[in-house]
């Protein structure tokens, strides 16, 4: 799927950012193409959450330096919703409980307002019905949970499937995971694993950020990163991840302290 | 709380332009002489006059209550105009002798009153300072034996009605507003629904203060006999100024056997400015009395503005198997502060009562519920269910329930359940990564927040109310 000449669709260049007066990214570089998969991977704290939230236009958290370009365009700029409708898709590692809104509203509005973005018109209610029904299948999802409320006593494996259903149903350029695989069983990350899979295609591209290797077992990335105080301290295949999950992250940090001081 | 939510919640106050109409106001203060002279100004009959003489006696003698959840500068009950209503020629007989200034400012409030343009399906009375300056469709609701009109022609057109349930369900000396109101009210609707009848639409009242020192002393009355049914709703509005005006209303409703009466009010005062100054001063009383068996009163509120709410919705279910039933939301901005709740005293056997109450605070405004429960010594197999759910926009609001249970036998059932959320920076992050704006993220929460009292709601009203609160929050959340 990769090719030297395809569209590149997220560069981060000398990135930093801070949060209530505290640099969390010190010089972040990234570039990812369509039809890739990147995995960042890294310790806690350092910064990989974060990291997705900018990318999304989190208010909490404050640029300071360097740029991200989404397609060619200052990401920046951007509100956070007009970043979602241009296609920047985050896949929420705690997804927010929101009660009296059922979860098929929810994806409705979601969905015109990027058919509309689109310049297209809106769905009605009998068509996105259809549309929304035929998407439960990629996580297996019972469509009894699109009465429902939005995430409200969703179990945690149910409310990361509700993610991914989204993900699905706004085909998003840049699909971000914030550790979707965290406090999933092995069936459930299967079905997530497997909805991913379903939705890669050559025109878009995925960046998982996890703690484990396991997840990579069930989508395979192209490159994974290895992220730690505020930046990708060094970048590989998918071998790389296996070499963390066996000897641990302390190998890498060494070598970036020793680099750094060479 | 950031700049979207503020922006949200601080939407301009549409309502708050000044008719300029001639009035015949008189001098502010309260005394004896201020209640005849009100009186003798709507020619009143004699026991009218000791009605209201008892009343004034009797608030002399109490004092302004303080135990609500609100505080606001002393009320100098001499700096109030008592009277005020714009000039007529004569007692118009039809809506063609109504000032065209009035007709005009009820026109732009969204309630045309023209013959033409009226809304098909709703009578409505409107309230223009201290008087009533028409009710549509009177002849065509008499037809059913239906009454419809201002109290003040009810007291000299059916005084028997009149003296025999006005006070009844809130007496004189009831409270220090009720007892105020019943000195000095000048106005306000009367509604009779004969035995056996269905009222064929829905009767609405509109209140509108514009008279910047008047205060509004409204009296409403709600008679419905064996086995009818009507649904009644109003409307409140009030011009912008920096000084705050009293409004202290008194609403009585009487259901007798197997009759229902669904009262609901859009509540739309002005709230006073950003900064807390100016606004009406909401005191109400509202009691229903369900003294019928198998009677039904149900109130349903949404409140908006006003600088300070403080009002009580109330059932008294002495007829066996009565059910009461109060659903309200109370949404509160800036310095805007609610005092509201319901009362659900069961008397008779087997009554029910349901309490639904939303608040939604924002800004750095004060919203409580306040309600009680109470079940009488011969309520056996009553049952009462309240919900208080609490919704707090931003950082700087707050929100109060403060349930009163009291249970005088072990054979009823109380049930209480309360919640508290929250529309913060996490809840529209979520929402604006999935490309919903932030006003269409609120109004979403919001909606879905308030779906068990709007359901409730006749829905014309329920897309209005919807609507309204929309707007209230414009600008709040960030």
């Amino acid at each position: 799927m990769i090719s030297q000449n395809s569209e590149v669709i997220l560069a981060v260049r000398d990135l930093t950012a801070e949060v209530d007066g505290t640099p969390i990214l010190k010089g972040l570089n990234l570039e990812v193409k369509a039809g890739e998969i990147h995995a960042i991977m890294g310790p806690n704290g350092s910064g990989k959450s974060t990291f997705s939230k900018i990318l999304a236009g989190h208010p909490d958290y404050t640029v300071t330096g360097g740029e991200v370009l989404f397609r060619g365009q200052n990401l920046l700029e951007m509100e956070a919703e007009e970043r979602a409708r241009s296609g920047i898709f985050l896949a929420f590692q705690y997804p927010i409980e929101i009660p009296g809104v059922s979860n098929l509203d929810f994806l409705r509005v979601a969905y015109n307002s990027k058919r509309q973005h689109a310049g297209l018109e809106e769905l009605d209610a009998f068509d996105f019905d259809e549309l929304v029904r035929q998407k439960l299948d990629v996580v297996k999802m019972d469509s009894a949970f699109l009465s429902r409320s939005l995430n409200e006593g969703f179990s945690g494996g149910e409310k990361k499937r509700n993610e991914i259903l989204q993900m699905a149903l706004l085909e998003p350029v840049l699909g971000i995971l914030d550790e979707t695989d965290s406090g999933l069983d092995i069936d459930a990350l299967k079905i997530v694993a497997g909805g991913v899979n379903q939705l890669t295609k050559p025109d878009n591209a995925i960046v998982l950020i996890t703690h484990y290797q396991r997840l990579l077992n069930y989508i395979v990335p192209d490159f994974v990163h290895v992220m730690a105080r505020g930046r990708i301290l060094t970048s590989g295949g998918k071998e790389l991840a296996l070499e963390l999950e066996t000897r641990g992250y302390d190998w890498v940090l060494e070598s970036e302290t020793v680099g750094a001081g060479a | 709380m950031s700049a979207t939510v503020q922006n949200l919640v601080n939407q301009p106050y549409k309502y708050g332009f000044v008719t300029n109409i001639e009035s015949d106001t008189i001098p502010k203060g309260l005394s004896e002489d201020v209640v005849r002279l009100i009186s003798a100004k709507k020619e009143e009959p004699e026991w009218m006059l000791e009605f209201r003489l008892k009343a004034y006696r009797q608030w002399l003698k109490l004092t302004e209550p303080t135990w609500q959840n609100a505080s606001y500068p002393a009320i100098d009950y001499q700096d109030i105009v008592y009277y005020s209503a714009p000039k007529v020629k004569e007692k118009k007989k039809s809506l063609e002798e109504v000032d065209p200034e009035l007709l005009d400012t009820f026109e732009k409030l969204g309630i045309p009153l023209s013959e033409q343009k009226r809304l098909t399906n709703v009578a409505v009375d409107a309230i223009f300072d201290s008087v009533s300056v028409a009710t549509t469709f009177r002849e065509k609701l008499a037809e059913q034996g239906v009454i419809f009109c201002s109290i003040s022609e009810a007291i000299k057109e059916y005084p028997e009605l009149i003296q025999k349930y006005l006070g009844s369900v809130v007496p004189v000396a009831d409270n220090y507003f009720a007892a105020l109101n019943s000195a000095v009210f000048s106005d306000g609707s009367f509604v009779y629904i004969p035995k056996g009848t269905k009222c064929p639409m829905e009767l609405s009242t509109y209140f509108r203060i514009n008279n910047g020192d008047s205060g509004q002393f409204e009296r409403t009355l709600i008679v419905a006999e064996e086995g009818s049914y009507v649904s009644y709703l109003e409307g409140c509005t009030a011009p912008m100024y920096d000084t705050n005006q009293l409004h202290a209303a008194v609403v009585e409703l009487v259901a007798l056997d197997n009759a229902e009466i669904k009262y609901s009010t859009v509540q739309n005062w002005y709230a006073g400015d950003a900064n807390g100054k100016g606004g009406i001063y909401n005191f109400v009383t509202k009691r229903g009395l369900c003294q019928g068996v198998n009677s039904k009163i149900s109130w349903t509120q949404v409140e908006t503005g006003s600088a300070i709410t403080w009002k009580y919705p109330s059932c008294v279910l002495v007829g066996d198997n009565s059910v009461g039933e109060f659903y309200s939301v109370a949404l509160t901005n800036h310095y805007q502060q609610a005092d509201t709740g319901t009362k659900m005293v069961h008397i008779g056997k087997n009554t029910k009562s349901t309490i639904i109450s939303k608040g939604i605070s924002a800004g750095k405004s004060k919203n409580s519920y306040r309600g009680l429960v109470k079940i009488g010594p011969k309520a056996t197999g009553a049952r009462n269910y309240s919900q208080c759910d609490s919704m707090l926009i931003g950082d700087n609001a707050q929100a109060n329930t403060f349930p009163y249970i009291q249970v005088q036998n072990d054979r009823g059932r109380v049930e209480h359940e309360a919640s508290t959320s929250k529309i913060g920076e996490d809840q529209l992050f979520y929402f604006a990564q999935r490309g919903i704006s932030p006003e269409d993220a609120i109004s979403m929460m919001i909606s879905g927040f308030c779906k068990d009292v709007f359901n409730q709601l006749p829905m014309e009203f329920a897309v209005e109310a919807d609507r309204l609160l929309s707007l209230k929050l414009e600008g709040s959340v960030g």
